[in-house]
């Protein structure tokens, strides 16, 4: 089993301008291995997700100290933001597809990258979409926009145009927590074959879901990570009493 | 009869709350009210002018014998065109700049927004004393149809702006996090996603200016001028159709050539809309 670490965080901090919602993370995530974020809300999970790859930018006020490094680089120096979020894609929380059809939503990352060859499009389409498992349901639509789709579907067409720039790590913020028990385990079947391929760091509130697919898993609590280990020694034989008092629903 | 019945049951239900059988009375009597004055106004308009609409009306040139509106409808397209042609790429872009590069909160944006604001509240006819003093007196270009359209691209250019600011401020968030999550950089987020996402509400506000280039006279007199003639240049003056009809009503001599004229402009409005529909409707289509 490969287990080197992918992005490695250390000593980080997050402002919010002076609500301090990161506390000193200290993060090794393992290459092709899914790593699950949980919590209770307003822990700080899907913050430390979206500084993954500078989605924090956005938010106005927002400031980092401390490093995170990806493949040893360090992604808030000199490194393209854009280069950066084409490396680590990301999968939102409520499935946002593009307005237009499903051919150029797989496409427009692709195409934002220089890729314009019809037939390299083609097949670029054609095989994200067969990874994200949706091509057989697709392949007679493509030209459909892509919003009359169901939730399930529009989360995998997300997941698919994420494939599509070649990501090496992909972030999902809770992928599947606004989707049906069906849609959400053909995503987490997903997640796990996917793997094989990508480093998967997802943040999830359902802890079965941390529990079925995830490798590894850090509980955070109040903007600090609790605990960091095994998901299957968090789930079995947490060292931490407040680990413990989550994943038995005490708390949260 | 199963209408019959419903309405029926409806009428027994209000009886026990008599407060809303008032209200749903009050609100479908303005409705009916509405409804009448529109269809009043449209049907007095045609009655009187359709009959007025004569071959000779459109006329090449127009004479005082022969009150020809086809140098109006001329003007009334050029300005239109020019007008928009000025004001639109201007209101977009600065909403643009306001809505996805200003920082929220920025004292320049701030002031921009009041001054668009107290702009669209000004009645029209200062917008045309400043354009007759701006760009016919200072700029000597004499009544103008360029005069005439710039005026009212100033005049329509809040509009423009707050529409399109509404439009790009509608797009969720979730598209502009999509597109920057798959490595795509500020200029092709907005023009390729958030952009086309507000066309139609921009469309709107295109129509609208358009209703109100059309209609306008006030800042026109004195800009664009009065002559029924058709224009060899922009810097030739001419009046647009509304302006055609006053001075048509004014004189009082040409009552039933008025009257035809604000048919063809009721005409050329719905022509218009219809056109930036359909556009609307296409462009969204093709996204």
């Amino acid at each position: 089993m490969n287990n080197t670490e992918k992005i490695s965080i250390s000593s980080l901090d997050l402002y919010y301008t002076d609500f301090k919602a990161l506390k000193n993370i200290n993060l090794k995530i393992p290459e092709n291995k899914i790593t699950a974020f949980i919590g209770p809300s307003g822990c700080g999970k899907s913050t430390l997700l979206k500084s993954l790859n500078r989605m924090n930018d956005l938010v106005e006020g927002c400031r980092i100290e401390g490093s995170i490094l990806l493949d040893g680089e360090d992604i808030y120096g000199r490194m393209d933001v854009n280069l950066l979020r084409k490396r680590v894609g990301m999968v939102f929380q409520k499935p946002n597809p593009f307005p237009m059809s499903i051919y150029d939503n797989i496409a427009f990352g692709p195409r934002t990258h220089g890729i314009h060859s019809k037939a390299k499009l083609d097949d670029i389409v054609e095989r994200s979409l067969r990874d994200a498992a949706i091509w057989d349901e697709t392949k007679d639509r493509l030209k459909q926009n892509a919003l009359g789709m169901s939730g399930g579907q529009q989360q995998r067409l997300c997941i698919a145009r994420a494939l599509a720039v070649q990501p090496e790590v992909l972030l999902m913020d809770e992928p599947t927590s606004a989707l049906d028990p069906i849609s959400t385990s053909k995503i987490e079947d997903l997640a796990v074959e996917l793997k094989k391929d990508y480093t998967i760091v997802m943040v999830t509130h359902n802890m079965q879901q941390a529990a079925r697919i995830s490798d590894k898993t850090a509980f955070f609590l109040l903007g600090e990570i609790v605990e960091y280990g095994e998901t299957e020694q968090i789930f079995s034989m947490p060292k931490d009493k407040r680990t413990e008092d989550y994943i038995t629903g005490r708390f949260g | 009869m199963h209408n019959d019945h419903n309405l029926r049951q409806k009428l027994r239900e209000y009886k026990r709350t008599p407060g809303s059988f008032i209200l749903m009375m009050l609100v479908m009597l303005c409705a009916a009210v509405t409804f009448a004055v529109l269809f009043f106004l449209i049907a007095y308009i045609l009655i009187n002018g359709v009959p007025n609409l004569k071959p000779e009306l459109f006329a090449w040139t127009y004479t005082s014998e022969n009150a020809s509106m086809m140098p109006s409808i001329i003007n009334t397209l050029v300005i239109t065109f020019l007008s928009l042609l000025i004001a639109v790429p201007l209101g977009i872009f600065s909403a643009i700049y306001l809505v996805e590069y200003a920082k929220r909160g920025n004292k320049f944006v701030e002031i921009i927004r009041l001054t668009t604001e107290t702009l669209s509240g000004i009645p029209s006819i200062v917008y045309g004393l400043f354009g007759a003093l701006f760009f016919v007196t200072t700029l000597k270009w004499g009544y103008s149809l360029l005069a005439g359209a710039l005026t009212l691209s100033i005049m329509i250019l809040p509009l423009i702006m707050r529409t399109t600011e509404e439009a790009l401020k509608s797009v969720p968030d979730s598209f502009r996090e999509g597109s920057f999550g798959l490595g795509a950089g500020k200029l092709r987020t907005v023009f390729r996603i958030v952009l086309p996402s507000a066309v139609p509400g921009i469309l709107a506000g295109v129509i609208l200016s358009v209703g109100r280039i059309v209609g306008e006279t006030a800042a026109l007199i004195y800009t664009a001028g009065a002559v029924a003639e058709v224009p060899s240049s922009v810097m030739s003056s001419g009046s647009t159709l509304a302006v055609h009809m006053y001075n048509l009503s004014r004189e009082g001599l040409y009552m039933d050539q008025a009257y035809a004229v604000s048919v063809v402009l009721l005409l050329l409005v719905l022509v218009i809309n219809w056109i930036s529909g359909t556009l609307a409707k296409k462009l969204a289509k093709g996204m």
